[in-house]
């Protein structure tokens, strides 16, 4: 987009946006649009609060964890799939289904059967984000180059160099697909996994913001939460573009 | 054996954005009815200059005159066979070659006729309800030539078209290419990077330098080709000679 | 040229390829271990799978199961017929039009990466317990994935076709339609599919948060009065639903688009 014969860049269009959303809020069309300038101010205030501070670091840490689970078993899990076809045939089904099911609709069980704690929202965060994990992790290997693996047993490969000098890094594009997907519905399993349980997190605070109107707060939030989602993924995404100039050429 | 210039390319440069500078100071006349080839290293500007003509890319310097007007953009005289065919996919074969006539808004029964006639002329009879998934890269490219034949054009515009077939297919394919002229009168514009290619087909050859590309020289091998077999033509003396001059001059940009 | 791995995974000679074999093997496994997890005193909570697709039938046939869906699937529904025609066409409008992608497009990255759940909370306490709650929490959650999908299947266009059609004297007009429209095809119907998995993700957390209507409903009251047999066939029929009816979508995405006829096919 030019103005005035200079390209402006596209992020500066959200500008345009938070200008809108200002002069919106100060007309006062709507009661849930207070100004940005406030809210902008109200996220202020609020950043620095113990409340705050406990909600996000313990939404960071069952985050995290839950990630990390996803990372360690999902991957594995993948290129078991993708290598054994007993395995790939018998669990394919069950990883396709939950790929595109409402895992949220399995939170009250959790809570059944773990509790209500952080434990459970680690165990949500794990199941949102495993299963596109574990399937392209298993397309990403099954696309493996043929090839490139006989190519590696000419000179000499023993099994486990094949699997990580060779499958892993040949699959790796679609892996990192993957994982920024899986990052993405962590995010939303954290919240609302805290939604659903009403425990301590950023979820719950969506929830008291909303029940008590605190309008700006609870946009906020949100303007936090959302930009922490997309800068998560967009560091993933970053580690993606940087193998992907060989995912032509494989 | 001169005939008038159908395209008169004058001082046409080129620079895209980012300052790449593909062409300067290029000019030609191409005759009329023959078959002209622009020649050159990687990255002299033959697709460019191709493609300037067909008036798919604005020139930033100079103009190109086809028939006398000035070229501002593609026009019904001029049809253009792609490199890697751009054929719609989801199209079959008699869609494909017919696609031209769409355009320009001929109905269904009139188009998909003539686009009939054209896909029996390059041998495809039997194909018209294939699809491009379906076909050969060879048979691709015999579509995209169909479909360029089909709108009656006066100049073909021929970006390597036999670049992603092998080397069988290429003679063949350069035999039936002659064929068809000798009987329609065409101009021929033709994008290749094969010395035998262009010595074998051409009347007239546009040698372009290395970027920024500029002529370099024009050859014209006279081969005479009357009542010659593709294999005597091939050990032909002028032939060969036209092949050894474009290498000297080639060999010198590798 | 080389192409996937075949055989250099791991295999048995003589193995039995009928894919409908692994399916029924994979269900049984599956409801096998169930079975005996329910019955091992890992919780309470966790019935084994006979009595919970026992409860299942008695929740047909009582009537609760079938007078839920007609609660959950009436928002799901309108929200996504709703979000797909609005959806599609702002997204085919960002595809075509410059001014609109740069004032709209980051604004739906985002979006499309935010955990739009958070939302739903706000919607209800505006909007009630109804039916616009709920079909606004559909909305909230499929718009993004819809409009991207839609948007990248104009941009994406090869452009040596678009060029192709300039070449043989096109107009704009017939470009978009003749090209660009029947390319973007796939991408928009698969933005298709995966709005209507975002919407069950936003009907069951609208509806677990809302009471008392739906599934969620459904599940909540069957949980709170420990009745778990009732409340995991609840959740097991939602997650069947929802999976069986994007998987046939995605079988008539295959159907209608395949990969040969997107161009995709092998490129030689």
């Amino acid at each position: 987009m030019t103005l005035f014969g200079k390209r402006i860049p596209i992020f500066f269009s959200l500008v345009v946006w938070f200008v809108l959303w200002e002069i919106i809020g100060r007309t006062e069309l709507s009661t849930i649009t207070p100004p940005f300038s406030r809210v902008i101010a109200a996220g202020i205030t609020i950043i620095p609060t113990q409340k705050f501070s406990v909600a996000v670091s313990i939404s960071l840490r069952s985050f995290a964890l839950g990630m990390a689970l996803a990372l360690l078993i999902g991957i594995p899990m993948g290129i078991l799939m993708a290598r054994v076809a007993t395995i790939g045939k018998i669990l394919g089904m069950w990883v396709n289904i939950f790929v595109s099911a409402p895992i949220s609709a399995l939170v009250p069980i959790l809570m059944a059967v773990i509790g209500i704690g952080d434990t459970t929202v680690v165990v949500t965060v794990f199941l949102f984000a495993v299963f596109v994990i574990i399937l392209d992790t298993q397309i990403g290997i099954k696309q493996a180059d043929r090839s490139l693996v006989e190519m590696a047993r000419c000179f000499g490969a023993k099994r486990h160099q094949v699997y990580t000098k060779i499958l892993f890094l040949s699959a790796l594009p679609e892996i990192l697909a993957g994982v920024r997907l899986g990052v993405i519905r962590g995010v939303k399993g954290v919240v609302i996994g805290q939604l659903l349980i009403a425990i301590l997190g950023v979820g719950e605070l969506f929830e008291l913001y909303s029940q008590h109107f605190l309008m700006e707060e609870f946009w906020a939030l949100v303007l936090i939460v959302f930009m922490f989602a997309f800068v998560v993924s967009e560091a993933v995404a970053l580690l993606e573009r940087r193998v992907e100039y060989y995912a032509g050429s494989r | 054996m001169s005939a008038d210039a159908i395209v008169e390319v004058n001082q046409v440069g080129k620079i895209y954005d980012g300052g790449v500078e593909a062409l300067t100071n290029v000019s030609v006349a191409l005759p009329h009815g023959r078959l002209s080839t622009l020649l050159g290293p990687s990255g002299c500007g033959k697709t460019t200059l191709l493609k300037i003509i067909a008036g798919l890319i604005p020139p930033s310097r100079g103009e190109v005159w086809v028939k006398g007007n000035k070229v501002d953009g593609p026009g019904p005289e001029r049809a253009f066979v792609f490199q890697d065919f751009a054929l719609l996919p989801w199209a079959n074969v008699l869609r494909n070659v017919a696609f031209g006539l769409e355009l320009r808004g001929l109905p269904k029964e009139e188009r998909h006729q003539i686009a009939r006639k054209h896909i029996a002329e390059v041998g495809l009879k039997t194909f018209e309800s294939s699809y491009p998934h379906q076909l050969s890269g060879g048979m691709r490219q015999r579509v995209g030539l169909a479909r360029a034949l089909a709108i009656d054009a006066d100049i073909i515009l021929m970006d390597e078209p036999f670049s992603s077939v092998d080397e069988q297919t290429r003679r063949k394919f350069q035999e039936e290419l002659l064929d068809l002229l000798r009987h329609k009168k065409k101009t021929v514009i033709f994008v290749t990077h094969s010395i035998e290619e262009a010595a074998y087909l051409s009347d007239q050859i546009v040698l372009l330098s290395a970027r920024p590309g500029t002529i370099s020289k024009i050859i014209q091998p006279s081969i005479d080709r009357e009542g010659r077999s593709p294999d005597e033509i091939r050990r032909d003396k002028n032939y060969l000679d036209a092949v050894d001059e474009i290498w000297q001059i080639l060999k010198h940009y590798v | 040229m080389s192409g996937p791995l075949k055989t250099d995974s791991v295999e048995q000679k003589g193995q039995i390829t009928n894919p409908l074999f692994w399916q029924l093997l994979s269900f049984v496994l599956f409801f096998g271990l169930w079975e005996l997890a329910g019955r091992w005193p890992i919780s309470f909570a966790f019935p084994p799978f006979s009595r919970t697709f026992v409860a299942l039938l008695s929740m047909i046939a009582d009537g609760s199961l079938p007078k839920a869906y007609l609660s959950t699937l009436q928002p799901l529904i309108i929200g996504i017929v709703l979000c797909s025609i609005i959806g599609i066409a702002f997204g085919i409008g960002m595809g075509l039009s410059r001014a609109i992608e740069w004032l709209s497009l980051p604004i739906f990255i985002v979006l499309q990466a935010a955990p739009m759940a958070a939302i739903i909370p706000l919607i209800t306490y505006m909007y009630g317990i109804g039916l616009t709650a709920k079909v606004l929490a559909v909305v909230v959650l499929a718009a993004p994935v819809i409009v991207m999908n839609s948007y990248k299947g104009i941009r994406n266009t090869n452009p040596s076709l678009l060029q192709m059609c300039r070449a043989f004297l096109g107009t704009r007009r017939q470009q978009v339609i003749k090209i660009i429209l029947p390319h973007a095809g796939a991408l928009i119907f698969a933005g298709l599919r995966l709005g209507l998995a975002m919407g069950f993700i936003g009907i069951v957390i609208a509806e677990l948060l809302i009471t008392p209507t739906g599934i969620g409903d459904l599940i909540t009251y069957h949980s709170s009065v420990a009745d778990y047999p009732k409340m995991f066939a609840a959740i097991v029929s939602i997650i069947l639903l929802a999976a069986l009816t994007i998987q046939a979508l995605e079988r008539l995405e295959r159907k209608l688009f395949p990969p040969e006829m997107r161009g995709l096919g092998d490129v030689s």
